[in-house]
C-alpha cells in the first residue's frame, strides 16, 4: 500500500476544529438516528419533525402566546443544569464522581424530610417561605454533600476507587428513597398509593408560569457561582492542576485530600439541590420519579460542556430538548421515548470519537521508498 | 441443611451472570483497556439473546446474537479509545447509556411485528442433571444440577486461568497492560491484542446477560441486569484481576441474592428494598478491605498501562 493514514499532533490549538468537530459529530450522530429508525420503519424527517415541534412548539403556537413545549423543555433542563455543574466540578479535579443521581435522591429526600416534618416538630416556627425555603435549599445541599463526601473520604484517605464507591451509593439511595415512600413516609390518606403526603403550600417553590418554577434561577445563580469559583479563583485553579497531574499538585503544596473532600463537597450540594428543586418544584412529595437518570445524563451534560459551566446551562437545555421532544414522539408518533437515550448516548460517543481530532489531525502519508516524508511534513506545517 | 443447599444452589446461578461479565472484564483490563461499559454491554446482550431465542425459538441462537451483539458494543469502545484515544472512563460511561437507552429501545420493537418483548415467555436453560455426578450428596444436586450455561462457566473459569498465566498468549496479554513499550518492542502488536481481548471481554458480558433473560429470570424487562454490570467491574477489583478469585466473588453476590429471596420467602418484616442493598453495601465494604490490604501489599495492583492508551509515535 502506497499511502497509509497518520495520526499526528495539531502544533497549534485550532479554533475552527473545536468549533466544529462537535458539530460534526452531533449530526453524525443524528445520522445514525436516521438509519436507527429507518430500521424500525418510522419516518425520520417526520419525527425529527416531531421532536423539533414538541420541544419548542411551532412558530404558530408562539404567535397565540403558547409556549407550553419551550417551557416544559426549561422544567426538564433545570434538574439536568444543577447535577451537570456537580459532574463538571467533580470532573475538573478528574475526580470521577458518578454519584450524582444518588446525591440528587438524597437531597430530594432531605427537602421532603424538612417539608413534612419540621412542621410537625416544630410547630411554633411560622409557616412562612422565607423560612422555610432557605433551610430545605441548605438541608438539600447538606444532604447531597455528606452522600458524596463518603466515598471522597473514603478515596482521600484510603485511596478506594471513586467510580465504584460513588456508583454503589446511587443504589443503596435510591433504595432507600423507595422505602422511604413506598413503607415509612407513606401517606396513610394516600389510598394505597405509593408516595408520602403533600408537602405544605409555603414549603413549594414558587411558579413563574406553567411548570417553571425557581429552579431554574438557582441553576442559573449556581452557574454563575461554579464559574467564579472554577475559574476565578486561585483554588479552582488549583482543583484543575491536581486534575492534570497529582503530583504536580502536591509539588505546589495542594492539600490533595482536602482539595477532594471540598470538591465532592460543593459537587454533591449542586446534585442535592436538583433533587430539592424536583420535590419542592414539581411533584410537592416524595413519590416515584425522583430517580430518572439526571445524575447520568449530568455526566453527558458536563462532559459535553467542556466542564464549562456556561456550557452546561445550554448542553442541559438542547438535551432536555431532546428528551421533551422523545416523550412527545411516543405520544404522537407511537415511537418509543428511548429513542432519546439512544440519541444521547450516540451523539456522546460521535463527540468523544471526535475529540481526537481537535487535537491530532490525520493526513495521508505516501510510503516512498527512500525519503522519510515525515520530517518534512512537520517543516511545512510549522 | 436443605436451606444451605437451596442458598447455595441459588447463590451459582444467580452468580453465573457475573462470573461472565467479571472474567471478560478481567481480559480487557488486563490489556490495559479499562471498560465501564459492561452494564450496557451485558443489557444489550440480555436483550438481543432473549429476542434471538425467542425468534427461532433456540435458546443457543440467543446466545450466539447475544455474544456477537456484546462483542460489537466493546468493539465501539475499541474504536474510541484505542484507536481514537478517547478517555476510556468516559467512552466506557457513554457505553452504558447507549447499551442501557438501546437496550430499552430494542425491547419494545423486537417482539414479533415491532411489538415489545416484555412479558414474552421464550425458550430457556433448564437445570440439566448431569448423571452419577449430580448424585454425589449434598454436593451433588448444588453443582450439577444446573443449566447448561452454568457449566459452560466452570469450564471458562479454570481455562482462563490456565491461559491467562500458563500460555504464551496469556504472557503477551499480561505484558500489554503492564508495559506497552517493552511488549511492542519485543514484537508484540499491541493495538492487535488490545482489540482482541476488549471484544473479547464484551462478548463475555454479552453472554453474561444472555444468561439473565436465557436462564435466570427468564425473560425480557427494562434495566434487567439492574447494576450487575457495576458489579462486576467491583468485582475485578475483588478478585484483583484473577479469574479465580472472580468465581469466590461472584458467588459470594449470588449468595445474598439467594439469601434475599430465602427472607422473603419466609415472610420477613424486613422490608424488600433494605435488603436489596446488601450487595451494594457489601461491594463497598469488600472494596474499602480491598484496597486497605493493597496497601500493605503491593503485590496484586491492577496492570500498570490501564487506563493509558498506547501512542506509539510519542514512546519516549
Amino acid at each position: 500500500m502506497p499511502f497509509s493514514l497518520k495520526i499526528e499532533k495539531r502544533l497549534e490549538y485550532s479554533r475552527r476544529a473545536a468549533f466544529l468537530v462537535p458539530i460534526i459529530s452531533i449530526v453524525l450522530a443524528l445520522l445514525f438516528g436516521v438509519l436507527l429508525l429507518l430500521l424500525v420503519g418510522a419516518n425520520p424527517w417526520q419525527t425529527y419533525r416531531a421532536m423539533l415541534e414538541g420541544a419548542f412548539g411551532t412558530p404558530a403556537q408562539w404567535q397565540q402566546g403558547r409556549y407550553f413545549n419551550l417551557i416544559e423543555t426549561l422544567v426538564k433542563a433545570t434538574p439536568l443544569m444543577l447535577t451537570g455543574l456537580s459532574v463538571a466540578v467533580a470532573f475538573r479535579m478528574r475526580f470521577w464522581n458518578i454519584g450524582a443521581e444518588g446525591q440528587l435522591v438524597m437531597g430530594g429526600v432531605a427537602a421532603a424530610a424538612i417539608a413534612l416534618w419540621l412542621p410537625v416538630f416544630f410547630p411554633f416556627l411560622p409557616e412562612s417561605r422565607w423560612l422555610y425555603l432557605p433551610l430545605i435549599i441548605i438541608g438539600s445541599m447538606i444532604a447531597g454533600a455528606i452522600w458524596a463526601l463518603i466515598p471522597a473520604f473514603l478515596k482521600a484517605y484510603l485511596k478506594v476507587d471513586e467510580i465504584i464507591t460513588t456508583l454503589m451509593f446511587n443504589y443503596i439511595a435510591i433504595l432507600f428513597y423507595q422505602y422511604l415512600f413506598n413503607i415509612a413516609w407513606k401517606d396513610p390518606a394516600g389510598f394505597g398509593f405509593p408516595g408520602t403526603a403533600m408537602i405544605p403550600e409555603f414549603t413549594w417553590l414558587p411558579r413563574f408560569t406553567g411548570r417553571l418554577h425557581w429552579g431554574i434561577i438557582i441553576a442559573i445563580v449556581a452557574a454563575i457561582l461554579v464559574w467564579i469559583i472554577l475559574d476565578r479563583t486561585r483554588w479552582g485553579y488549583e482543583i484543575r492542576l491536581i486534575g492534570e497531574s497529582q503530583t504536580a499538585g502536591k509539588y505546589a503544596g495542594i492539600s490533595l485530600a482536602g482539595s477532594i473532600l471540598l470538591v465532592m463537597f460543593i459537587s454533591g450540594g449542586l446534585a442535592g439541590l436538583a433533587g430539592m428543586s424536583e420535590v419542592t418544584g414539581i411533584s410537592y412529595r416524595l413519590q416515584r420519579g425522583l430517580a430518572v437518570g439526571s445524575g447520568f445524563t449530568g455526566i453527558i451534560v458536563a462532559w459535553l460542556a467542556r466542564l464549562n459551566p456556561w456550557g452546561v446551562l445550554l448542553v442541559a437545555f438542547l438535551l432536555a430538548a431532546l428528551f421533551v421532544g422523545g416523550e412527545q414522539i411516543q405520544m404522537t408518533m407511537g415511537l418509543p421515548a428511548s429513542v432519546a437515550p439512544v440519541l444521547q448516548g450516540a451523539i456522546l460517543l460521535f463527540v468523544l470519537g471526535g475529540n481526537l481530532f481537535v487535537k491530532y489531525r490525520l493526513r495521508l502519508v505516501r510510503h516512498a521508498p527512500q525519503a522519510a516524508p515525515d520530517e518534512e511534513s512537520s517543516v511545512v506545517e510549522g | 441443611m436443605d436451606v444451605m443447599v437451596s442458598i447455595l444452589t441459588i447463590a451459582i446461578v444467580a452468580g453465573t451472570s457475573l462470573v461472565f461479565a467479571t472474567i471478560g472484564e478481567i481480559f480487557a483490563e488486563r490489556s490495559g483497556i479499562l471498560n465501564l461499559g459492561v452494564e450496557g454491554m451485558m443489557i444489550v446482550g440480555a436483550v438481543t439473546g432473549f429476542a434471538a431465542a425467542y425468534h427461532s425459538d433456540n435458546a443457543w441462537v440467543g446466545v450466539v446474537v447475544a455474544l456477537m451483539a456484546g462483542g460489537a458494543m466493546a468493539l465501539i469502545h475499541a474504536f474510541l479509545t484505542i484507536s481514537l484515544r478517547a478517555d476510556q472512563v468516559v467512552s466506557g460511561l457513554a457505553l452504558t447509556m447507549f447499551g442501557t437507552g438501546l437496550s430499552s429501545f430494542l425491547g419494545q420493537r423486537l417482539g414479533t411485528g415491532g411489538t415489545p418483548l416484555v412479558g414474552l415467555i421464550g425458550p430457556r436453560f433448564r437445570p440439566v442433571a448431569i448423571p452419577v455426578l449430580s448424585d454425589i450428596p449434598i454436593v451433588g444436586s448444588m453443582l450439577f444440577n444446573q443449566d447448561l450455561l452454568v457449566y459452560l462457566m466452570y469450564l471458562l473459569v479454570p481455562l482462563s486461568w490456565y491461559f491467562l498465566y500458563k500460555t504464551r498468549p496469556g504472557l503477551h496479554l499480561r505484558a500489554v497492560g503492564e508495559s506497552p513499550q517493552t511488549a511492542d518492542a519485543l514484537g508484540v502488536n499491541v493495538f492487535k491484542l488490545r482489540y482482541f481481548y476488549t471484544t473479547l471481554g464484551g462478548m463475555l458480558a454479552g453472554l453474561g446477560g444472555a444468561h439473565l433473560s436465557l436462564a435466570y429470570t427468564p425473560g425480557w424487562t427494562e434495566h434487567l441486569t439492574g447494576g450487575r454490570g457495576w458489579i462486576a467491574i467491583a468485582l475485578v477489583i475483588f478478585a484483583t484481576w484473577d479469574p479465580l478469585r472472580a468465581v469466590v466473588g461472584a458467588l459470594l453476590f449470588g449468595g445474598v441474592n439467594a439469601i434475599q429471596f430465602r427472607l422473603q420467602a419466609t415472610g420477613t418484616t424486613i422490608p424488600a428494598s433494605l435488603l436489596n442493598m446488601l450487595p451494594y453495601i457489601l461491594t463497598v465494604v469488600v472494596l474499602v478491605a480491598i484496597t486497605w490490604f493493597e496497601s500493605f501489599r503491593k503485590r496484586v495492583g491492577p496492570p500498570a498501562a490501564l487506563g493509558l492508551p498506547y501512542l506509539r509515535e510519542e514512546r519516549s
